[in-house]
């Protein structure tokens, strides 16, 4: 292993990027030495997935200086880049499902090594030293696809380090991943920086990598507003500066006393995933359901809405019964669902924002086999103006949008069909800051305007944020109820992983 | 999921079993090496396409020009020789429709790995623009009297005789030309970081991409070596079958992909056995050739077929889909 040399490993000096007539970097200054790691901060549009590419060398800098090891690069590429040693983690891992889990981790270093020939047994053996390095223990032989996503990420994290990566550039490390498995992954990372690797965390969602970094640089609309050590900042103050406002998380108002039971939930029953579950929901109420992978909160939201089927129990809506694993019957008793991975289960990317609303109300703009275009695009767009989804028109692509814009696109759909309970699945999962506190303010005007509304989440000052009442899980059952006010952070952490 | 039970090969190796015991039990004299020959010698042509359409599928492409790249190096070829050299030696007469072949793959692979465009799409195209100019340029009329050399190679026999028993049975050095493709094929897949390449490809180009494959080289190698072993069968087809005929092979893709499906390749991409793929073809020949042993009038191939593919490739997908629900 390299000694850690004297002095930064990457400096960047003063780097620009403008495209086409849009400054997106100006001027930022970033240094990173050996095994050191560095949190880089900003929301969605900050000028840091810019600042990735122009280390990484897949984009030229317009201006500036980028010196590795003391050497400065010219006409920097991601072959240099990745000869230096700098190694970056996109969000979806980008590995390969169809290949062994030491193909996987072997792959770029043997390609690198312009090999021509390929032998299982040297692949396996070399996954095999990397694995032990972070210490951990994956069946080299499984294929990647049956691996649970934190596993995929080590698997990640070791093709870098099999390529000699001396930093690892890791895009929103934590966005997928339960406490934890973020501890697990914290762990690792402290390995690697003992070993002299550095590493630079991107994300929005830092309160969590915090501990093991030693500084935070946050950018804020293509510059560096503040750089310190890592011990300066907390979550607040890492969010002011990231949104230049103060974004403060109200607490809920209290439940309307007219609430009458909305939701009832009795003894519901799936061998394997929940056991006998049940609970009331008011109008007005927001209820929080919360647990840890595995204990049965994901499957619980999908069995609400029909998209699992329980073996046994009970789901009405004002009384009135909701055929058990039948979506379409839930969605006739107005019951809705916001998905966790909106990408894959609740988006159209590829359609139009007002297409991707739209859809929902389908059935009701129809005469006579016909549908009523102009009145389906003004109801959509009339939901999408008063959830503030930020888009240049409505006629693009919603691919095109940020996380937290995604999101109040699903939510939108759902709003227009008017629905009397709404369940969120990951409100907030990969969305930034700014958007998240707008996401939690809707869902506090939700349960105002009298839905009745259930948050499934992980994340706890998002659940005391929003919710009146919390619903722990434990195992497939519920454990405890939890009113909201009666707890602080810290105590919730520790009874959900007690 | 992988286990050996569920694996689609395993299904269909059971699939041939049940149907050998089947038509032994009807026609005793099924099980001989005359039949055994017989089947061998029609999975030659078969089996070389497939190797090559398995690695397309890999690849997370698919190609349906293969027969028509077939049907024109061979035809090409043997007219060639005749017009030219008609005493041509037959592994020189080979190696041209081999290379004709590749030529013809090379320009699926421009279209495809230089310009992007959509491998279905690009080869449904030349699969009609390959067949058509054959056809108009080259000639349609089927040729019996093929160079003398073909007809040679066409009658090299790795073994030929008759069993105590008086069945007649005789195999083909075509034969080995099946063993050598199979052969340096898995070498490619296994053994060559090439291979590996291409299973990356099918897995996630855009993960590919950004590891450092290039992945417009690798594709056009895949469409290549798929013209180059198409050229081959086809000029087997021709030799063995003893005529070139310019209305032969095309018509075939689909039961060609079908068998290599039934072994367990996926359409996405990314996934493909050897095994499979003979095995594959291996079901295919048999109930292309045997059904009326066991008693199905031969109309009832395509059915056959058919229902294998739905049965074979539909059941662990299924099993797949019910056991991705109980997880929840």
């Amino acid at each position: 292993m390299d000694q850690p040399q004297t002095g930064a490993f990457v400096e960047m000096k003063g780097v620009t990027k403008h495209y086409a007539g849009v400054t997106a970097l100006e001027g930022v200054d970033l240094t990173v030495a050996a095994g050191e790691a560095v949190c880089l901060a900003g929301e969605n549009g900050s000028g840091k997935s810019t600042l990735i590419k122009i280390l990484s060398g897949v984009e030229p800098a317009s201006a500036g200086e980028i010196r590795i090891g003391g050497k400065t690069m010219s006409r920097f590429s991601p072959r240099m880049a990745t000869a230096a040693g700098l190694m970056v983690i996109f969000q979806d891992f980008s590995l390969f499902p169809n290949l062994t889990v030491a193909e996987n981790i072997a792959f770029a270093g043997e390609l690198a090594g312009r090999r021509r020939f390929f032998s299982a047994r040297s692949a396996r053996a070399a996954a095999r030293s990397v694995l032990d390095r972070v210490g951990v223990d994956i069946p080299l032989r499984a294929r990647l696809e049956t691996l649970p996503v934190a596993h995929k990420q080590i698997v990640a994290i070791c093709r870098a380090l099999a390529c000699e990566a001396r930093l690892i550039i890791m895009d929103e490390p934590t966005a997928s991943l339960t406490e934890r498995e973020v501890r697990a992954l914290l762990g690792i990372i402290r390995l690697l920086k003992e070993q002299g690797v550095a590493v630079v965390f991107v994300s929005h969602k830092l309160a969590e990598v915090l501990e093991v970094s030693e500084r935070v640089v946050v950018l804020r609309n293509g510059r560096k507003v503040v750089e310190g050590p890592a011990g300066t900042f907390d979550t607040a103050s890492l969010a002011m500066h990231m949104t230049g406002r103060e974004v403060r998380d109200a607490a809920p108002g209290p439940v309307p006393d007219s609430g009458d039971t909305l939701l009832r939930v009795e003894a519901l029953d799936k061998p394997g995933s929940f056991r006998n579950v049940s609970f009331d929901l008011s109008a007005g109420e927001v209820l929080g359901i919360t647990g840890l992978l595995g204990s049965g909160r994901t499957s619980l939201a999908k069995s609400l809405f029909g998209l699992v089927a329980p073996e046994s129990g009970r789901i009405a809506v004002s009384g009135a019964d909701v055929p058990l694993g039948d979506p379409v019957a839930a969605s006739e008793a107005r019951i809705g669902y916001v998905p966790e991975d909106r990408l894959t289960e609740g988006l159209f990317l590829t359609q139009s924002i007002l297409r991707n609303v739209a859809v929902g109300r389908l059935g009701d703009h129809e005469r006579g086999g016909f549908l009523q275009h102009r009145a389906l695009a003004a109801e959509a767009s009339g939901w999408l103006r008063r959830l503030k989804v930020k888009a240049p028109s409505v006629a693009a692509p919603v691919q095109s949008l940020s996380g937290g814009n995604q999101q109040r696109v699903v939510l939108a759909r759902w709003m227009a069909r008017a629905p009397r309970v709404l369940v969120l699945n990951g409100p907030s999962v990969g969305v930034d800051v700014g958007s998240k506190a707008d996401i939690h303010d809707i869902i506090r005007d939700l349960g105002a305007r009298g839905l009745g509304v259930i948050v499934i989440s992980d994340d706890l000052p998002e659940l005391l944020a929003t919710c009146h009442r919390i619903l722990v899980m434990k195992g497939g059952r519920m454990v405890e109820e939890i009113g909201a006010g009666s707890v602080t952070e810290d105590e919730l952490a520790h009874r959900l992983a007690s | 999921m992988t286990g050996v039970l569920t694996r689609n090969e395993t299904l269909v190796a059971v699939v041939i079993a049940l149907f050998c015991i089947v038509a032994t039990a009807s026609d005793p004299n099924f099980l001989t090496v005359t039949t055994l020959s017989d089947l061998l010698r029609a999975s030659i042509v078969l089996g070389i396409l497939a190797t090559g359409a398995m690695l397309v599928l890999i690849s997370g492409g698919i190609d349906v020009s293969f027969t028509a790249v077939a049907v024109s190096a061979m035809y090409v070829t043997t007219t060639l020789s005749l017009a030219l050299w008609p005493d041509m030696p037959w592994y020189l007469i080979f190696a041209a429709s081999i290379l004709v072949g590749a030529g013809l793959g090379a320009i699926n692979g421009i279209f495809i790995a230089g310009f992007g465009l959509p491998t279905l799409i690009v080869t449904l195209g030349t699969l009609s623009v390959f067949r058509g100019c054959l056809l108009t340029f080259v000639g349609s009329e089927r040729i019996s009297a093929l160079p003398p050399e073909m007809r040679n190679f066409s009658r090299m026999m790795i073994a030929r005789g008759t069993t105590e028993g008086g069945d007649f049975y005789a195999l083909p050095w075509a034969l080995a030309a099946l063993a050598l493709v199979v052969f340096l094929t898995a070498f490619i897949l296994h053994k060559t970081m090439l291979g590996r390449s291409i299973f990356a490809i099918g897995g996630s180009v855009e993960s590919a991409r950004r590891i450092g494959i290039n992945v417009r080289r690798i594709q056009f190698f895949v469409y290549v070596y798929v013209g180059a072993l198409a050229g081959l069968a086809g000029i087997l087809q021709g030799s063995m079958g003893r005529m070139a005929d310019p209305f032969s092979l095309v018509g075939l893709e689909l039961s060609v992909i079908a068998a290599v499906v039934l072994g367990g390749a996926r359409l996405v991409g990314g996934y493909g056995t050897i095994t499979g793929t003979l095995l594959g073809v291996a079901l295919i020949v048999l109930v292309q050739n045997s059904l009326i042993v066991i008693g199905i009038p031969s109309t009832w191939q395509s059915v056959t077929i058919g229902l294998l593919i739905l049965l074979g490739t539909g059941l662990p997908a299924f099993q797949a889909k019910r056991a991705a629900a109980r997880a929840g």
